[in-house]
């Protein structure tokens, strides 16, 4: 279970809380949805609970225990641009190895080209760079992801294609995972519950 | 106003050293437009849409070739004749705010694309007011820097920009991409309006559902090549269209089917047939070795075999 | 809407600039190494000869050939160009990383340095250091060196700065990457190429502010064949109508500058994944 206990969040001690007080619980298996107007702290949240930001009230706990600050974290995060989240200068055969070396099913699975390992992550499309990034976040030890935006970016062939695949990879994994999108419709396809927190708090 | 035949767009790349290899990224395009019209070019990501733009605008990378034949208002559209009609006739609406001069405020650039767009000195500050109040952007807006400027502003300012001049064929990449739905809503219907006073608009985006709201016609890019051109009213349903690809595309919406394709659509230089043979529930022998032509098909056209 | 096909395109002619960089270079050592005492020969029966076929820079007042003298010059400019700009170098490296890992003070102090090291006149800095320093390659090289690094220092600074927060550093992180694996491979191959344009693009101005400190009097002795010197020398010669004295060593300095900073900019679009395969 992923659970924030409390959480609040504000950059710098003068801006007021960017969410505050804020309760919620991801178990294993399950999806939930997110969403809200942009600007409301949907991606900090995400960012929080990926320990990429440290809370500034409240905890982060995975299976009761607070989430460690090294070592491979077991929640992921996934960006809405995937190029800001791969290092330009590398080519795409040492980013997918970067977290641990995918298994082949994996790879078959989400449809990696090896022609691609050559390449610079600019030489990609967003939706092949999207699949890239998602399986470097799908490493053994990865028990949730948190999927900011993440197709936002896609056409819908592909955003379909995507979200397949990492339905089918949840679902046998048992991961959890929480969607932030602005896309109700597609929240209501992918999610069992939605969470509203952002939708009705208005703040500034 | 503008028609583009059987356009192709290669590039040579480095691999290792000095060997080269050649990739041809837009092959067999088309497309034209009517002043008044909003037309839609939809896609798969890499399937050639930016650039279509950025050819149109002649800034491609150096080691791209571009062939095909190219019309604006009837004549052809030479490289020479292109850089005197850019920012004038033809105008760019870019993406994202970081295409403004962070250093200067938002009314200097305005009146900036307003004398390069061959406004006088003496009428461009009324030109410039005039775009402001069309944009129901405060006069005090003008003073401001690029950052200052919110979501929904800075699309406005971005709007303003381009079409303070004389232009009359207005491109839009991707407008509605990183906004919120209600302001894409208003950019959406900023670019309707400029079409409604006669304009020729081409959005360029990957949101079908955006595209739909205000575009009089579509045409769907697979692979860099043309396989449809739509009217809007046929994306009501399945029945209407021509292309499977454009089918898959309209299935693959989340409130739809929201079924992807199971393999990624990308070409080879030397595959020969339709380019989406391979994704394809109707494909047979033809397609695998015939490029289909672009048939005219009521009042669309559609490059299929089996259409 | 068609392009030239013979026009060369940015690989081959940015190898072929890079290799016509090397060979120029490697020319007026070995030229200069070729040259041996020649340019220091006096010969009374040749002096002052403009330009010709067999002294294409022409002779001084003392029948030396002044083609000689330029590429000796040239070699010691780039010597010191070469160990001026390597100490800058690695003092901007070690300054830049210091203030975008060692925390606010830090920081504040190096930005402060750079601030006052650019914003002092460069040449009234130059001159300062090298006259304290008791002047000759000593102290050009100690007052270049100490008075280049800003620029570079401000370039390393923000670029580890950007790397800092960029989301890929910090999902490295959160993928259980230890700080030293992650210096390792994601700073190295930012910061690398980084310092090596820096170090070239540095190289034109400290040629050029050798060659103007010795011009002034306040660099290499005045024996020394430094391009420098020759055009101090000339300056009394060039009322009596020979422009060669200057044109031809100035030009020279001036196109040497000129090569490194194209030699840069190429290094540059080669080290670069998005320029590097057009």
């Amino acid at each position: 279970m992923l659970e924030a206990k409390t959480l609040a969040y504000r950059y710098g001690k003068q801006c007021s809380w960017l969410f505050d007080d804020l309760d919620l619980q991801i178990a294993p298996g399950e999806i939930v949805g997110m969403s809200g107007p942009s600007g409301r702290g949907k991606s900090t949240l995400a960012k929080v609970l990926a320990g990429y930001l440290p809370p500034g009230r409240g905890s982060v706990m995975i299976g009761g225990r607070p989430l460690q600050g090294s070592g491979h974290c077991p929640v992921q995060l996934l960006f809405q641009h995937p190029e800001l989240a791969v290092n330009p200068r590398w080519k795409v055969g040492k980013i997918l190895q970067e977290g641990e070396e995918p298994t082949a099913d994996l790879c078959k699975d989400l449809g990696l080209e090896p022609a691609w390992f050559d390449r610079y992550p600019h030489e990609l499309s967003g939706g092949e760079l999207q699949r890239i990034c998602l399986a470097r976040a799908l490493s053994s030890g990865t028990r949730y992801l948190l999927c900011d935006e993440m197709t936002s970016m896609l056409d819908a062939l592909t955003q379909a294609h995507i979200w397949q695949i990492i339905l089918d990879i949840a679902r046998s994994r048992r991961l959890g995972l929480l969607v932030i999108s602005h896309d109700t419709t597609l929240i209501t396809r992918l999610c069992s519950r939605n969470i509203s927190y952002f939708g009705d708090t208005v703040n500034h | 106003m503008l028609d583009i035949q059987d356009l192709s767009i290669r590039f040579t790349r480095y691999t290792f050293g000095l060997k080269k290899k050649e990739t041809c990224v837009v092959q067999g395009l088309d497309l034209s437009i009517a002043p008044g019209q909003v037309m839609a070019v939809i896609g798969q990501s890499g399937a050639g849409k930016s650039l279509l733009a950025h050819a149109l605008l002649g800034i491609l990378p150096r080691n791209a070739q571009v062939e095909g034949r190219v019309f604006f208002k009837g004549k052809p559209l030479t490289p020479e004749r292109l850089s005197t009609l850019r920012g004038r006739e033809i105008a760019l609406i870019p993406q994202s705010i970081t295409a403004l001069n962070p250093l200067l405020r938002v009314g200097v650039q305005v009146a900036r694309a307003a004398r390069l767009s061959g406004i006088s000195k003496k009428d461009a500050p009324t030109t410039v007011n005039r775009a402001f109040s069309r944009y129901l952007l405060q006069k005090e807006v003008a003073t401001w820097f690029p950052f200052q400027l919110s979501g929904g502003m800075a699309r406005r300012v971005l709007t303003a920009t381009a079409t303070v001049g004389m232009a009359d064929l207005i491109l839009a990449d991707e407008p509605t991409s990183g906004l919120d739905p209600a302001t894409a809503k208003e950019a959406l219907g900023h670019l309707r309006e400029l079409a409604d006073t006669g304009k020729a608009v081409l959005l360029i985006t990957h949101d079908i559902e955006a595209a739909l709201k205000i575009a009089d016609m579509v045409t769907v890019f697979c692979a860099g090549t043309t396989v449809e051109v739509a009217s809007a009213d046929d994306f009501k349903g399945l029945g209407q269209l021509r292309h499977p690809y454009t089918r898959a595309l309209w299935n693959a919406l989340p409130a739809n089917s929201f079924i992807g394709t199971m393999k990624p659509i990308e070409r080879s230089p030397n595959t020969t047939g339709c380019p989406f043979q391979t994704c394809c529930n109707e494909q047979d022998a033809v397609c695998g070795h015939s490029t289909p032509e672009l048939k005219h098909s009521s009042a669309g056209r559609v490059r299929c075999h089996h259409a | 809407m068609t392009i030239n096909p013979l026009a060369l395109d940015r690989r081959t002619r940015t190898m072929m600039v890079i290799l016509g960089c090397l060979i120029l270079f490697s020319a007026i050592f070995l030229g200069a190494w070729l040259y041996g005492e020649q340019g220091q020969v006096t010969n009374l029966a040749l002096r002052k000869l403009p330009p010709g076929w067999d002294q294409p820079f022409g002779t001084d007042w003392l029948g030396r050939d002044m083609f000689a003298r330029t590429i000796k010059g040239l070699r010691i400019s780039l010597e010191i160009g070469l160990a001026a700009a390597t100490c800058s170098a690695v003092i901007a490296l070690l300054l830049g990383l210091a203030a975008a890992t060692m925390g606010r003070i830090v920081d504040v102090a190096v930005t402060w340095l750079c601030d006052v090291g650019m914003a002092t006149p460069h040449l009234v800095l130059l001159i300062l250091i090298s006259f304290a320093c008791g002047g000759g390659a000593k102290g050009v090289i100690i007052a270049v060196a100490a008075s280049h690094w800003p620029a570079l220092t401000r370039v390393i600074r923000a670029e580890v700065m950007q790397l800092r927060t960029s989301d890929y550093i910090k999902l490295s992180h959160r993928l259980g990457k230890s700080p030293a694996w992650i210096a390792r491979h994601h700073f190295l191959p930012h910061v690398v190429p980084q310092f090596l344009v820096g170090l070239l693009l540095l190289f034109p101005h400290a040629i050029l502010h050798a060659a103007g400190l010795t011009f002034l009097g306040f660099g290499m002795s005045p024996h020394t064949p430094e391009i420098g010197t020759l055009l101090a020398e000339s300056m009394r010669y060039l009322t009596t109508g020979m422009w060669w004295l200057a044109v031809a060593p100035g030009l020279a300095l001036v196109l040497s500058a000129m090569t490194f900073d194209v030699l840069g900019n190429n290094v540059r679009a080669l080290l670069d994944p998005k320029t590097l395969r057009e």
